[in-house]
């Protein structure tokens, strides 16, 4: 009992559609339904409220030891924010319990509070005092704070006038100073350049290692396998896995893409205007197979839609890129890397097949994640990030029948010759 | 090694305050426990919670009076303006024109007086009922009572009032009034103004996370409210019976209070201010318990 930090049982939380939806009722409409529902409710009209109703969380338990960093993870709209913002109280649960042993902190998001009006300063007073710290606390850690933000010689002036750099770091050092039993963060550290992002991520590992509980949620796989030991998995308010965080997340990793190789995309999170998109993405080895090897042709073709009629070629640019299941980027093809293809020019029509060909693959065995990207103009038509998982088999590439076997001996495979010199 | 981890977590938390005691187990640690579950019906006012926060109330009224004038050309001049310039039309048209009565004082100085709590209750109550759709970005992002907002807010304004203050003293000299032996009860009245702003600002603010026709409502309601306070006139001109049952308009104990403590007109306003005191508690009250009923919901709804 005193070992463990946070129990959660049985937390549900319901929104009522009619509610949340159009934002905010008038009073108008609080008339109107006051002088129908009863009048519906006679003539058996009534919907009730269960089914305007959702449940973004329900039926979550979980618990978590003192010391412990619990990554949550999951899609958009899993419930990962709503059951932190339950956690933090700034919204109450619908049903179940939680009972949360220790100074609890909450950073939902950097720099809330910050006025733009006010310096530097005035705003580390300010956010200090709003994420819950202490006046004398602040004042004791004022000169780390801005030394680790970095803003020393503009800490007097209007936070306006700051870059949006500067103003995440201070944003962020400000978070990072507070110091309760139990801190819940989410999504945060995907702020600044990536120097500013290990350096935070250093600071989160720290907090880590001097024995406050985290929840944390992210969803940067790196950074969820570095931080945390355990998880859980959300899908659709539930609790779908939990356990050690590798586990849960390969899970996660492979119920968020489907495993064909070949398929219409459809239902995937994407974004861009649309102008000209993708329609189907399909990856073979040079036999049809839908695998891939490491010392065999890969051949990627692609189906492209546009409404936009004569769209050239030069207009275009379409590229996919190869990610580990780590989210670490290993590769991008272009359309722009192919002499050839840039000289050829032709005209897109409603819909226009693709292919790219590569003479061999070489990557280490295992699973990878494709992202896909079209522009027209310099201008984002279409993406569709990590939708498709590719799957690259064993072959003995080097012909020595070794290959790489952890992730600690790289991702990539070239042909090496070794002689006494 | 587990030990030692919660031998610090243990130091760390000795001496905060526990917001909800466990009914067993840590409690008797010091560590703060805090349990979450879904509540119905009406909730405490917990007002020990709203103390535990003052930091916070102090550092918000501050961020208002610091952001107030940024970037305006004239500054910290406005809070005197508005009631200057209010004056000297009242005194054109209803002074000058209409030929007001004034309990027999020199009617600009006799508008001003009343101009002044009015002022601050006016603008405290607007800005408190807009208060929490203001902040909406903090209140859907971190946990603190909501309570702070509208209080900070109200808070704020009394640095207006300060400022437009002086200048009523200034014409009490020029008009060469002595203040009278009563003068200080003026902060008694201030108290009484900004409760009924409060009051009215905690169910207005509540209902505006809802109902965004508040906002529309709002300078509507001040600009009757105004016509129904004897700031253009003295409550000498409403029949004696009447007179207690006006005090139902809390402003109109308040005005009354003001001239007669600043510049003894009249008697000390008795009955009326009574009525006046009781209806602000009962909205004062009644309001921190709605608005603490509808607390729960404001992340949700705003």
């Amino acid at each position: 009992m005193s070992d463990l930090a946070i129990r959660v049982e049985k937390l549900g939380k319901q929104y009522r559609i009619g509610a949340t939806q159009p934002g905010y009722r008038t009073f108008r409409e609080a008339l109107i339904d006051g002088v129908t529902a009863p009048i519906n409710r006679m003539r058996g009209l009534a919907h009730t409220a269960e089914d305007r109703a959702i449940w973004a969380l329900r039926d979550v338990s979980f618990e978590v030891r003192r010391g412990e960093v619990l990554g949550i993870i999951g899609r958009n709209g899993a419930g990962k924010t709503t059951l932190l913002r339950i956690l933090s109280r700034i919204t109450e649960p619908t049903e179940g319990c939680a009972e949360l042993y220790g100074r609890v902190g909450s950073l939902l998001e950097v720099g809330t509070g910050f006025h733009p009006e006010l310096t530097g300063r005035d705003n580390i007073d300010l956010n200090g005092a709003i994420l819950g710290m202490r006046k004398a606390e602040i004042g004791r850690k004022f000169d780390e704070i801005v030394a680790f933000a970095e803003v020393e010689k503009f800490i007097d002036t209007p936070v306006k006038h700051y870059s949006s750099g500067m103003h995440m770091r201070l944003a962020f050092a400000v978070a990072a100073h507070l110091e309760p039993d139990i801190l819940l963060v989410d999504e945060v550290l995907a702020v600044g350049d990536a120097a500013f992002q290990r350096k935070c991520l250093g600071k989160m590992g720290e907090v880590a290692k001097e024995g406050r509980t985290v929840l944390f949620v992210s969803h940067n796989m790196t950074m969820i396998l570095n931080l945390c030991r355990r998880g859980i998995l959300l899908d659709n308010g539930r609790i779908t896995a939990s356990g050690p965080i590798d586990e849960v997340v390969e899970r996660y990793l492979s119920s968020a893409v489907p495993a064909t190789l070949i398929g219409r995309l459809g239902g995937h999170a994407r974004d861009g205007s649309g102008g000209i998109r993708f329609k189907e993405f399909g990856v073979t080895d040079d036999q049809g197979n839908p695998w891939l090897h490491p010392n065999r042709p890969a051949i990627f073709r692609m189906t492209l839609e546009t409404d936009v009629q004569g769209l050239h070629s030069s207009q275009v640019t379409v590229a996919f890129a190869v990610s580990t299941s780590f989210g670490e980027r290993l590769i991008e093809f272009h359309t722009k890397f192919d002499k050839e293809y840039q000289s050829e020019g032709f005209v897109f029509g409603k819909t226009t097949n693709l292919i790219c060909r590569t003479s061999e693959f070489p990557l280490k065995p295992g699973t990878y994640y494709l992202s896909l990207y079209v522009d027209c103009n310099g201008e984002l038509c279409d993406r569709l990030k990590d939708s498709m998982r590719i799957e690259v088999r064993e072959a003995d590439y080097f012909g020595t029948g070794a290959l790489p076997s952890s992730s600690t001996q790289g991702w990539l495979l070239l042909e090496q010759r070794w002689r006494r010199d | 090694m587990r030990a030692a981890i919660e031998e610090t977590i243990a130091q760390k938390t000795d001496g905060t305050v526990s917001l909800v005691q466990a009914p067993e187990g840590d409690a008797e640690r010091g560590i703060p426990t805090l349990i979450i579950r879904p509540s119905r019906g009406w909730a405490a006012l917990d007002l020990a919670e709203l103390w535990h926060y003052r930091e916070l109330v102090y550092f918000l009224t501050w961020r208002d009076i610091q952001v107030r004038y940024k970037q305006t050309a004239l500054g910290a001049a406005w809070a005197v303006i508005q009631p200057f310039f209010t004056m000297i039309v009242f005194s054109i048209f209803f002074g000058w024109l209409a030929k007001i009565p004034s309990d027999g004082l020199p009617y600009p100085i006799f508008a001003y007086c009343a101009l002044l709590p009015w002022q601050l209750f006016a603008h405290s109550l607007t800005q408190s009922s807009n208060s929490l759709v203001a902040n909406q970005h903090l209140i859907t992002k971190v946990y603190f009572p909501r309570l702070v907002i509208p209080v900070s807010t109200v808070l704020a304004g009394l640095l207006d009032f300060l400022i437009a203050f002086v200048l009523l003293i200034g014409m009490m000299i020029y008009y060469g009034m002595a203040p009278t032996a009563v003068a200080w009860t003026v902060p008694l009245f201030v108290l009484l103004a900004i409760g009924t702003a409060l009051g009215v600002g905690l169910w207005l603010s509540a209902l505006n996370v809802q109902y965004r026709d508040v906002r529309y409502a709002i300078p509507f309601l001040t600009q009757l409210w105004l016509f129904a306070t004897p700031i253009a006139y003295p409550s000498s001109l409403i029949p004696g019976p009447w007179r207690t049952i006006y005090g139902l308009n809390p402003m109109a104990g308040v005005v009354e209070g003001f001239r007669w403590a600043l510049l003894g007109t009249g008697n000390p306003p008795g009955g009326l201010l009574l009525v006046s005191v009781a209806v602000t508690l009962i909205v004062l009250l009644s309001g921190l318990y709605y608005f603490r009923r509808m607390e729960r919901t404001f992340a949700d709804t705003v």
